[in-house]
């Protein structure tokens, strides 16, 4: 019986790292081992590129100005909804879920029909000489959108869970809305909410579908690092479309540690208090 | 942080239970000022365009022949894909929660790559890797499988991207799961297929529901991976993301619009049956 045991459990791990290295460790391992197929030095030379810099750059600023906003909003709407009981609370939650199901294109095309040329601010858009679509702004725009959901969604199960008592006493105690905020609030919910962040500022950087729909994809102008993977791959560049690649392979990284040792946090966090 | 300023301005009137009430509300707010704007806003710029279109050209461009091949493309192959991670996630989450073995962690941890690597990278390694002369297509190559530019590779990426749904979604389900009522059911003498059948699968059925959707509704919506992983040809592998792109770029708007409706319209009705599916799961609790 037991020998038997041991041999389906065997049986089984092969198969789940088997179909795991097929999916997932494989293809990640390649991006590794491409970018640097051709030495070191093709690896630095590629990363010189202009358009490469400015997409890095690029990239960058969008993810840097996205970041804030959906965080704030993100926290607000954690706020709204977790302390605050109502009818069709299930409702908001999926509609918070909306961006996260939808594909990326059609958030793209959306926003094109939106402030596009034939769109419905087109007309007042061009007057007044603002340029959104296949621009800076349309891309801030289609980041946001995709990344909306992710601190809300961090941060109202945690909010759930520390409950109300410490703000209620904390209130009792005369502090103002601000202080306890920023003294109560926010440690105990500051783990949740720096998840939500990491997972934002990850899709914010790697966002390709809504994105590519409304930046027109010009080298050196509109072309986020995403972008420019897609591209140099399309036109037979494949050691520089790797070399993006790998440095957004290593933002993966990063993100999955980074999530790794909060949760491990948030998971010890759970054991004390419990 | 700072847009919790202007919410400072009520600490003069902060032992007034009206500041509580104004508190919740400035959130309300900024809650439902973003969401328009950002989310309802081109949600019915979208649908307003769609009725533009007219009930009879909606219909027609809907369910034009390239349209209907690629909602094939996209629905089926992310049906069997959800299928298939259903069975290696339920095996893969098994695995993670019941057994021990090496580097078990950083298995763990490997799960959810898919979140983490942008698509387009995940996109361009598969394509690599499953091309005639990559690592894994080469040795399929001979067999006569082509992976890469075929419906197979976007089944491939459509794999990649949902797996993580389905694994993550069992794996409370089944730390939580008492093994002793396994071990109940073998003293009863039950065999080990009875056991899986009757004891394990039920209380784990909610669970797979809702990630095998999760995984699908995903893979329905996946865009950047597929793109490149496959060869969008219409009538092979091409999917419906890709054709909306294809008509933007023609500048027809009305296409773009009505299969955009229709992919939002079925993304909504996933929404749903997820929620449905967790309502399902909680009785369980």
């Amino acid at each position: 019986m037991n020998k038997e045991r041991s041999w389906i459990k065997g049986a089984l791990i092969g198969g789940a790292i088997a179909y795991l290295a097929l999916v997932l460790l494989i293809p990640a391992v390649n991006v590794f081992v491409q970018a640097f197929k051709g030495g070191f030095g093709a690896f630095v030379s590629n990363i010189g590129e202009s358009d490469f810099i400015h997409a890095v750059e690029l990239t960058l600023l969008i993810a840097g100005i996205v970041l804030p906003i959906n965080t704030v909003f993100g926290l607000c709407a954690a706020w709204a909804i977790a302390r605050h009981k109502f009818p069709g609370r299930a409702l908001v939650i999926s509609i918070l879920d909306i961006p996260f199901s939808v594909s990326p294109v059609v958030a793209g095309l959306m926003l094109v029909l939106l402030y596009g040329q034939h769109g419905w601010f087109g007309s007042f858009l061009e007057a007044s000489n603002i340029k959104i679509i296949f621009a800076l702004p349309g891309m801030i725009l289609a980041t946001a959108f995709v990344t909306m959901p992710f601190v809300a969604r961090e941060v109202i199960p945690v909010l759930e869970e520390v409950g109300t008592d410490q703000e209620e006493a904390a209130r009792t105690l005369g502090g103002s809305d601000w202080q306890i905020f920023w003294r109560v609030t926010l440690p105990n919910i500051r783990w949740g909410l720096l998840y939500g962040v990491i997972l934002t500022n990850a899709r914010a950087m790697g966002e390709f579908g809504a994105v590519s729909v409304v930046s027109g994809n010009l080298a050196g102008k509109t072309q986020t690092l995403p972008l420019f993977v897609e591209d140099a791959y399309k036109q037979y560049h494949t050691q520089s479309a790797f070399s993006a690649a790998v440095l957004l392979g290593c933002l993966a990284l990063v993100t999955l540690v980074l999530k790794e040792i909060l949760e491990r946090r948030t998971h010890i966090k759970n054991v004390d208090e419990a | 942080m700072t847009a919790l300023v202007p919410s400072s301005k009520s600490t003069s009137i902060s032992n007034n239970p009206l500041s509580q009430l104004s508190k919740i509300s400035w959130a309300w707010r900024v809650t439902l000022g973003y969401l328009t704007l950002m989310l309802f806003l081109p949600a019915v710029a979208l649908m307003a365009k769609a009725s533009t279109v007219g009930v009879g050209e909606f219909w027609r461009i809907a369910t034009t022949s390239e349209a209907i091949s690629a909602y094939d493309v996209t629905f089926i192959t992310a049906l069997i894909a959800a299928l298939i991670n259903g069975l290696f996630g339920t095996l893969i989450a098994w695995v993670l929660v019941r057994y021990n073995f090496p580097l078990k962690r950083l298995v763990d941890a490997v799960i959810d790559l898919p979140f983490a690597l942008p698509t387009s990278v995940a996109g361009l390694t598969l394509a690599t890797v499953y091309s005639n002369n990559g690592w894994i297509g080469s040795l399929l190559a001979p067999l006569g499988i082509k992976v890469a530019f075929t419906r197979l590779g976007v089944g491939v990426a459509m794999l990649f991207i949902s797996l993580p749904f389905i694994v993550r979604t069992l794996q409370p389900v089944l730390q939580e799961m008492e093994q002793e009522v396994e071990e109940a059911a073998w003293c009863l003498g039950a065999s080990r297929a009875q056991t899986f059948w009757r004891v394990i699968l039920p209380p784990l059925m909610p669970a797979l529901l809702t990630g095998v959707t999760l995984g699908f509704s995903r893979a329905v919506g996946e865009y950047g991976s597929i793109v490149i992983v496959a060869s969008n040809i219409p009538f092979k592998d091409l999917i419906a993301s890709v054709l909306i792109f294809q008509r933007l770029e023609q500048y027809d708007y009305a296409g773009a619009t009505v299969i955009g409706t229709v992919l939002l319209a079925i993304s909504l009705l996933m929404l749903v049956a997820i929620n449905l599916l967790q309502a399902w799961g909680r009785r369980y609790e």
